[in-house]
């Protein structure tokens, strides 16, 4: 077995506000291994982004981020200087954002920030920047590479600008990479363009790979690992295969309802949804928050949740033992 | 099911829109201030004949230059001193406030006209209108105010109105580029759109639909160019271009203390302060005002 | 890009015909220049000879062609007060002011734009709410009360510096300070709002994921957007700055084209001023031109595309 690329253990992360402070991210762990893909799924405010920003030591000074234990190939995240954090972001861990649109600077070309991302970590001369630059546009199915690097961002389409972004992380050969919602802001026909693009090159040059989602169907098609957050907190998580399968949160399993099945799913049928919204999370927060929206709440779920666990690395956070294939 | 948990936190904890608008009033100490100043100056300038026995125009030569209150020598009749025609520096300087309020006022409602019915039909219309009003404020942005304003001045003669109608007829720029741009955001908004589908008349659009929309930023201008105009009323009136002798305007005031600042900075010193403090207040209410009601602050 | 620049010097011709037209119309404003020239106590014969001389007669319009041909060849006509040509009038003065508009300009960039930045970078903090407190000083002290207050303390007390004329550099620091401080406010407040958006942008974030530093953030991603409107501003600025040196240069006796504006305007002697609005009108249009070309330069979805 080998060593873990990334270990998070009972992450949190909290923002003071002027009402109080917004618990947004409590107590989060996993683990990912080399060559691993690990989805975290959840509904906006869930806290999935801020956990990638923590990660990568990306968030505001204003936040404050605690965890009992944050490894990274076996460097503690969580003691490492600012400088040293640079020293990591962008060379052995990087970051594809969710906006293509407004993550490019647009004062400079596209040559420039791809090569800037190499010569900030690696002593290497233009020519050489450029040469790599032109190999990774040609990686992320850029063609006539040579010619974009002297484009300007607002020249390209959205898709184009995701492969570049895409390159850019790459351009260092991080042995993590975290995608943020990589596609949302995408066409659907390009959305998985770049999710098999993502899932390919992650194969590849055997990375980690974190996706940042909400969507369950590109989960379903390339998660190794599945983390599902709600309101900060994981309800579940598991291999893929066992969210899949045998979901056990009630969260999880609304999730999962709202997904049509081709071949299943009868034209016209009700797909299913939650309602309700998501509780405010400042001040003390006690009990499951997901009861408030929950149709299998019952007055103990106030109080202190029991972490359950099936299986070898199934676990969920529910008052109520579910059988596995219990009807949803 | 988008809502991010900030938004819910809003939802949960917003008081009535008064409320919030009271707050946020108050809780700006900067527009606190230049309400409260710019009050004060208000009621002393509305009030000048009942504060000071003194007339600001009479001369007393047996008691030229006396210094204020703070100095020695000073005399208790004449609280700020006298200037070098013996007049009462109190009374000059509480009369002169009106003729800064008055210039200011009415120099920013001659060029809020001008303006806004430039830049609304810009705005409103397009096309064309848009081209010729763009063009117009080029122009005008084009010429230098205290150049012209001096120019025209002198040739027509420094009394009060040609000042007011002076800095009018140059100060609308602002109004114009300002209410273009607010009426640009409001034009296609689905209640106007509305409004035109169950055929209003445009007069009807515009006042009623439109200007109640703009109308937060037309203040914000309108104070801004209320100080803009004070100072440049008080520039004209220092260079010995503005409003004449003897008239008591803080300009003439510090271009008469200047001969004697040599000695008795204090001249200079006192208008002065007057002025910079009135145009403070009305600037700190200015911004205030925009800070308070820019949509992109609510919260 | 070559449509954009055109298209703008286009713009910038017309306006500059439409100044012309209004300054020139300048002289009619007072009613008769004939009877204005020969003076109160002329008789009629009098002005009617100057009327002939100066061709006060001939229709407006061919009269304002005329002046505009020689304006274009660089001949604004006689001043009526000194008795030379404008031009020669105006070209002795002109690089005064101008040296004083750069050095005004100058003096406002390097305190407004670092200003500015560390605001930005702070929001909140004692040094944002310096620059807060200066800017807003700035906006409400008129520059001629400021510029009598700098003699007062710098030439009558201290004795440091000489409280008129322009023979010496040491001349030109007080009133490189009060025009400088005059246009310092806005471009301090507009380099603090631009850095503030700029900072929140995505790009930024991207920047800092790749490992940039906070200087190479600050410097090479974030300053070179949020300048591009600065610079549209500083020549605004700089247009408003040269047309308010009359009242600098009439405090600290400095003899420059404002000086002479002054002088003029005093004297009646209105074709220096028409050639000096003009004039100054055309630095103006001259210097947001440049500042146009600047900005498309720096802004590739201008200049590209």
């Amino acid at each position: 077995m080998s060593e873990p690329v990334l270990k998070v253990d009972n992450l949190t992360i909290d923002i003071p506000m002027a009402q109080g402070t917004l618990h947004a991210v409590r107590g989060i762990d996993f683990e990912l291994k080399r060559g691993e893909t690990l989805c975290i799924v959840g509904e906006s405010g869930s806290g999935k982004s801020l956990t990638s920003l923590a990660i990568m030591g990306l968030l505001s000074k204003k936040m404050r981020c605690n965890a009992a234990r944050l490894d990274f190939s076996g460097i503690d995240l969580r003691k490492q200087s600012p400088r040293a954090m640079r020293a990591l972001r962008g060379d052995r861990m990087a970051m594809i954002f969710q906006e293509p649109m407004t993550s490019l600077n647009p004062a400079y070309t596209i040559g420039d920030q791809l090569m800037e991302a190499l010569q900030l970590h690696r002593p290497v001369g233009r020519a050489e920047a450029r040469a790599r630059a032109i190999e990774l546009l040609g990686k992320v199915g850029i063609t006539a590479a040579e010619s974009r690097l002297s484009q300007y961002p607002h020249q390209l389409s959205g898709g184009l600008r995701q492969r570049v972004m895409i390159a850019m992380a790459l351009m260092c050969e991080p042995e993590l990479i975290i995608a943020d919602e990589p596609t949302t802001a995408l066409d659907v026909t390009i959305q998985a363009q770049i999710l098999r693009l993502l899932a390919d090159l992650q194969r590849e040059m055997n990375m980690a790979m974190i996706l940042v989602t909400h969507d369950l169907g590109v989960v379903a098609r390339i998660a190794d690992k599945v983390v599902v957050m709600y309101a900060g907190e994981v309800v579940e998580k598991g291999s893929a295969r066992e969210i899949f399968e045998n979901p056990r949160h009630p969260y999880t399993r609304g999730l999962l309802r709202c997904i049509p099945v081709p071949g299943k799913t009868k034209p016209g049928e009700h797909l299913g949804s939650i309602p309700g919204i998501v509780p405010s999370l400042i001040g003390k927060v006690e009990g499951c928050a997901f009861r408030s929206r929950c149709d299998v709440a019952e007055a103990a779920c106030a109080s202190d949740v029991p972490v359950r666990r099936t299986g070898e690395d199934h676990m969920y956070r529910c008052i109520h033992e579910v059988q596995a294939g219990a009807p949803s | 099911m988008a809502r991010t948990i900030e938004t819910v936190a809003e939802d949960l904890r917003t008081p009535s829109p008064a409320a919030i608008l009271r707050k946020r009033i108050f809780g700006h100490y900067g527009l606190v201030f230049g309400i409260a100043v710019l009050a004060i100056i208000v009621a002393l300038a509305l009030f000048a004949p009942l504060l000071t026995p003194h007339d600001p125009y009479a001369q007393d030569l047996m008691a030229r230059m006396k210094p204020p209150f703070w100095m020695a020598g000073s005399d208790p009749n004449h609280l700020l001193g006298t200037d070098y025609l013996g007049r009462d520096y109190l009374a000059r300087l509480l009369y002169g406030a009106r003729i800064s309020l008055a210039i200011g006022l009415f120099a920013a409602l001659i060029s809020g006209l001008i303006g806004t019915a430039m830049g609304v039909a810009a705005g409103y219309f397009g096309g064309r209108v848009d081209l010729v009003v763009t063009f117009l404020i080029n122009v005008r942005l084009a010429m230098p105010v205290v150049l012209v304003a001096l120019a025209v001045v002198a040739i027509l003669g420094g009394s009060l109105q040609v000042v007011v109608c002076v800095l009018g007829l140059l100060l609308w720029d602002r109004f114009a580029v300002v209410m273009r741009s607010s009426v640009l955001q409001v034009r296609d908004l689905e209640y106007v759109n509305a409004a035109r589908a169950i055929g209003c008349s445009t007069r009807r659009i515009i006042l009623r639909e439109i200007m109640p929309n703009v109308v937060n930023n037309l203040i914000v201008v309108a104070t801004l160019e209320m100080a803009h105009a004070i100072l440049l009323e008080a520039a004209l009136s220092f260079l010995g271009l503005g409003v004449q002798p003897p008239t008591p305007s803080w300009g003439l005031m510090i271009s008469e203390g200047k001969q004697m600042m040599l000695f008795e900075p204090w001249l200079i010193a006192i208008p002065g302060v007057a002025l910079f403090v009135l145009v403070l207040a009305i600037n700190l209410l200015g911004d205030g005002l925009r800070d308070v009601t820019a949509p992109e602050n609510r919260g | 890009m070559l449509m954009f620049t055109l298209k703008r010097l286009g713009l910038a011709i017309l306006v500059t015909f439409t100044v012309s037209l209004l300054s020139f119309s300048l002289l009619f404003m007072s009613g008769d220049p004939a009877s204005a020239i020969a003076g109160e106590n002329a008789s009629a014969t009098d002005i009617e000879a100057i009327r002939a001389l100066y061709g006060f007669d001939r229709p407006f319009l061919v009269q304002y062609a005329d002046w505009l041909f020689g304006a274009l060849s660089g001949d604004f006509g006689q001043s009526y007060y000194f008795r030379v040509p404008v031009a020669q009038l105006i070209g002795e003065r002109l690089s005064t002011t101008m040296l004083l508009g750069v050095c005004g300009i100058s003096f406002a960039l390097v305190t407004a734009i670092p200003l500015g930045v560390a605001a930005a970078m702070r929001p909140n903090s004692l040094i944002d709410r310096t620059a807060l407190f200066l800017s807003v000083m700035g906006q409400a002290m008129p520059s001629f009360w400021f510029g009598l207050v700098l003699i007062v303390v710098f030439s009558i007390q201290l004795g440091w510096l000489p409280p008129s004329g322009s023979s010496t550099w040491k001349h030109f620091i007080m009133p490189t300070v009060v025009l400088g401080y005059y246009a310092m406010p806005a471009i301090m407040r507009l380099t603090r709002a631009g850095m503030l958006e700029v900072l929140n942008a995505d790009y930024i974030r991207t920047a800092r994921a790749k490992g940039a530093s906070e200087t190479r953030v600050m410097f090479k991603h974030a300053l070179r957007n949020a300048v591009v409107p600065v610079v549209s501003l500083a020549a605004v600025q700089m247009g408003f700055m040269l047309g308010g040196s009359i009242v600098v240069e009439s405090i600290f006796a400095l003899h420059g084209a404002g000086y002479l504006a002054w002088e003029s305007i005093a004297r009646n002697d209105l074709p220096t001023v028409q050639a000096l609005i003009l004039i100054f009108s055309l630095f103006y249009i001259v210097f947001t031109f440049l500042s146009d070309l600047v900005n498309a330069w720096l802004d590739p979805r201008i200049r590209v595309g």
